[in-house]
């Protein structure tokens, strides 16, 4: 996916998020972290073009709710989670650039309810890539791909990587040239 | 690569000064976990953490019980006045007996320099310092940097004043490793008789607590034990106060901005006139909240890990 | 238990005949009967010295066999033995026991056990006060008639300058030396280390190298005033080298020892081996500027022997928390690889000069038999090999001790061979 496509595929979910949820005063737009945060923002800020009213904006680090911590690994860095409103009766969408095995979703979905009980809580992600170990799934996916197991889906955003893009790569080739946008 | 390589925390003196701000950052990003409805993550889950306090503290045991709890480690306190010491039990049959129960982390704060390094040596848990003898308190000294750095944004550059009983305080130790190695500038005050040896390889050493407040963004108060009177270490707390005590009027030669720091319990009236103690330049419940921030963060960097997680 | 024994092939190195020289030693009814070459012997067993230095029997002015009383930690019979393995045909026997050897009965108790179980010959030195409390002196007559060749306090100080001048002044009656362990106490109470920036870091309360040098400097001056003969134990500091050195440069009769492992061994051990308590001994490890003071003190011949103050402690008193750990660490099997190593080979101290430290003058010191391989002195020898390997391992030591800082250290050159009286006790 290119800057242009990644631009097209945002905009579109946006609408369908406005869509569904006519009442934007009771929606929330939570990212997780890292790259659902930029994603989940330029939503809202998609969103505003059109509209008046603006769902709410938050951030997730579910770093210390991941079912995977073992001891003696390296531990990933906690930026912390920011959710500056109350959650309660609201709908929740929570907004990650990959799906794929769903454990993080999952994980995101715990953390939420200790925060407070959302009327509803939906996903919108930029991709999925099949292979789920969870019954999870995307409300809103901006495209949808077939895998291997073994590649590596990497989203690319302006805000933290330098540019727009979605990648698939190769497993374990690191000098391999990335395919361009996959249809 | 690990944010923080170790597998014990036994005092600041062998940390990098990235590995000290790993700590800081991370706890800081934890704060907001005790700003939520349910202070509670499920991070440390089925994990055992044990304190095993030698020495009386509800301050520090309390601030890393309510640190497990918020991430759901399991928490075991042994205050050992109560335990099986006073029948004489030695320091390694108990750290044997509690290691058969498989804790995961051992805290522990004892009387005796180096014990948790022998435990380190002798047992297969994680080992924390919650102070050892006069030799360090690590956890102390990155809550009272992450105090500091909260209220002047940053910690290099910072002209910091440590006064008091430098010989006998692990507090000071372990706060002069931290802020050199972050960059402040440090400066020590004491009588002669509470300066130990070979300190003043790491900062200037004065004996006018004037001079040491001249300019100060932060004035650490070490606590005075009058058991050191006795000891012959100055004739009376009349003259400590009246020579080396905090008051008003000192405080008045440092920064306008200056925070006071004190690790507690405060004896007013000999280190630290009580004026000061009340007044506005004291962060002391900051430095409670920050404690059970750092000590979350030292509890998940050393504990809490991760293999390849897939989204 | 006595032998005759032909020595053959060897360099017999002995200091107190100016010996260097390829012979052969002849031991007949345990005492040395002849020095020459190619020498035959009907009667002998032969012990084969080829490529190996010949030397008077190594004797240890300052050793702590722990019996009786503290059996536990060390026997007669394991510490002869370990003398013995670490090539030591000697040992001077502190008087620190329970109860401690302030009496003839128990002095004549420690030599009937030694004569019965004893690997090495065992010269008990008596105490300086009864019980070593520091006050009333100890019966010198008959503890040298007993068998005592000194007396000393060992572990503690003689606080009173009184005392210890009563104490000079008596023992010259009887042509004793008294043996100090210098610590002026109010200046070491509570330490467990060297004070100095090492025991700052690691918030262990320290004891300055001044608290030696004051009661070594106070017991030089007692021997002027008494002209008795004062010999200081376990010297650890580069000022109480120094007082040593004017005292001696006046005429005073004061000699000194050094140990092993204050020659090689600074506090810097104690941070580096994070409070392993095989660190922790009294006097402690000091600065590199007290060691090196020492190496010069000991080539100027300040120091006048090598002693190792041999201390064994079971390992419940060496596991715990290092400021409750006892003091001590074992000496006798580490002593002569870790000189052989550390000051022969790299030129330091020339060979027979080591030989004269180690046994030479510490028999001229206490007016000891041996020391020489002289016709009629004792059959002691100790047979030294300077290319042998010698692995330092806790594990498979004679003492009961473990608690060295040495252990793993791999060292070139030990004693191969140890004879007492013309019996072959130890063999590598």
């Amino acid at each position: 996916m290119d800057a242009g496509r990644l631009a097209r595929t945002l905009s579109r979910i946006a609408h369908e998020i406005v869509e569904r949820h006519p009442d934007l005063q009771r929606t929330a737009l939570v990212g997780v972290r890292t790259r659902g945060v930029p994603i989940a923002r330029r939503l809202v800020q998609a969103i505003s073009a059109s509209e008046k009213r603006v769902p709410k904006l938050g951030a997730l680090d579910i770093t210390l709710y991941r079912d995977d911590l073992t001891t003696m690994a390296p531990n990933p860095v906690v930026r912390g989670t920011d959710i500056p409103f109350s959650i309660d009766g609201v709908t929740v969408i929570l907004v990650d650039d990959v799906l794929f095995t769903g454990r993080t979703v999952r994980a995101a979905l715990d953390e939420l309810i200790d925060f407070g009980r959302p009327s509803r809580i939906e996903l919108a992600v930029l991709v999925d890539r099949g292979h789920r170990e969870l019954p999870i799934r995307a409300d809103y996916a901006g495209k949808t791909i077939t895998t291997a197991r073994g590649e590596s889906v990497q989203v690319q955003l302006q805000e933290q990587d330098g540019c727009d893009r979605v990648l698939l790569l190769e497993p374990e080739a690191p000098a391999a040239k990335p395919k361009r946008g996959r249809k | 690569m690990s944010l923080f390589p170790h597998r014990h925390l036994l005092g600041i003196e062998p940390l990098a000064p990235a590995e000290i701000l790993s700590i800081l950052d991370t706890a800081e990003s934890m704060k907001e976990i005790l700003d939520r409805p349910i202070k509670k993550v499920p991070t440390l889950r089925g994990k055992t953490v044990v304190n095993l306090f030698y020495e009386a503290s509800t301050r520090t045991r309390s601030s890393f019980e309510v640190a497990e709890r918020v991430l759901s480690a399991d928490s075991l306190s042994i205050a050992t006045a109560t335990s099986s010491t006073t029948k004489g039990e030695t320091l390694l049959d108990t750290a044997w007996n509690l290691e058969a129960m498989k804790p995961d982390m051992i805290i522990i704060r004892h009387a005796s320099s180096g014990a948790p390094h022998f435990l380190a040596q002798h047992c297969r848990p994680s080992i924390v310092n919650a102070g050892d003898g006069a030799h360090e308190h690590p956890t102390q000294a990155l809550l009272d940097a992450l105090t500091l750095r909260q209220r002047k944004g940053r910690l290099q550059g910072l002209r910091v004043a440590i006064v008091g009983d430098l010989l006998h305080s692990r507090v000071a130790r372990s706060n002069l490793w931290l802020l050199t190695k972050l960059g402040a500038d440090v400066i020590l005050c004491g009588p002669p008789t509470l300066v130990p040896p070979g300190i003043e390889a790491l900062a200037p050493v004065t004996h006018r607590i004037d001079e040491a407040c001249e300019g100060a963004d932060a004035i650490m108060m070490l606590r005075v034990q009058r058991e050191r009177m006795s000891g012959g270490y100055f004739p009376s707390s009349r003259e400590y106060h009246v020579r080396f005590g905090l008051t008003e009027a000192r405080v008045q030669r440092a920064k306008k901005d200056v925070v006071v720091l004190h690790p507690g319990p405060m004896n007013r009236g000999v280190e630290i006139a009580t004026e000061v103690a009340d007044g506005p330049y004291s962060v002391i419940l900051d430095q409670v909240t920050n404690g059970v921030a750092i000590r979350m963060a030292v509890l998940y960097l050393l504990l809490g890990g991760q293999s390849e997680v897939q989204a | 238990m006595s032998g005759n024994l032909l020595i053959a092939g060897g360099r017999v190195v002995d200091p107190a005949q100016g010996l260097d020289a390829s012979l052969d030693v002849l031991i007949e009814d345990g005492r040395v009967a002849r020095l020459g070459e190619k020498l035959r012997a009907k009667n002998a067993e032969r012990l084969d010295a080829k490529g190996r230095i010949v030397c008077p029997g190594f004797i240890d002015l300052h050793v702590h066999l722990r019996e009786p009383g503290r059996e536990d930690k060390e026997t007669i019979a394991t510490g002869t033995r370990a003398a013995a393995a670490g090539g030591f045909t000697a040992v001077c026997a502190m008087p620190n026991t329970e109860p401690v050897n302030d009496q003839a009965g128990i002095t004549r108790a420690i030599l009937d056990k030694a004569a019965a179980v004893g690997v090495v010959r065992v010269y008990p030195i008596g105490a300086i006060t009864k019980g070593s409390l520091g006050e009333e002196l100890a019966e010198y007559g008959d503890l040298k008639d007993a068998g005592c060749v000194a007396v000393s306090d060992d572990g503690r100080p003689v606080e009173s300058a009184r005392t210890m001048r009563r104490a000079l002044e008596y023992a010259l009656a009887f042509d004793l030396a008294v043996i100090d362990h210098c610590e002026e106490p109010t200046l070491s109470q509570g330490a467990s280390m060297n004070e100095g920036p090492v025991a700052t870091w690691l918030g262990l309360r320290g004891a300055p190298a001044a608290g030696e040098a004051v009661m070594v400097e106070r017991d030089v001056l007692l021997a002027e005033l008494t002209g008795g003969r004062i010999h200081i134990a376990h010297l650890s500091a580069a000022a109480s080298a120094d007082a040593v050195r004017r005292g001696k440069a006046r005429g005073i009769r004061v000699t000194a020892e050094v140990t092993p492992h204050h020659l090689f061994l600074t506090d810097e051990l104690v941070r580096e081996r994070a409070y392993d308590t095989s660190t922790k001994m009294n006097p402690p490890l000091r600065a590199e500027a007290d060691r090196r003071a020492l190496i010069e003190a000991l080539l100027d011949g300040t120091l006048d022997c090598i002693a190792t103050d041999h201390a064994p402690h079971t390992q419940d008193d060496k596991r715990v928390e290092y400021d409750q750990a006892a003091f001590g660490i074992v000496g006798l099997e580490t002593a002569v690889p870790l000189c052989l190593d550390r000051l022969v080979r790299p030129g330091l101290v020339s060979l027979p000069r080591l030989v004269s430290l180690l046994s030479t003058r510490p028999a001229r010191l206490l007016d000891l038999p041996g020391g020489s391989l002289a016709v009629g002195a004792p059959g002691d020898v100790t047979l030294l090999d300077l290319d042998r390997r010698y692995v330092v391992d806790p594990d498979r030591f004679e003492t009961k001790g473990r608690n060295t800082p040495f252990a793993g250290l791999s060292l070139t050159g030990r004693a191969v061979a140890t004879v007492v009286a013309g019996r072959v006790v130890f063999r590598a």
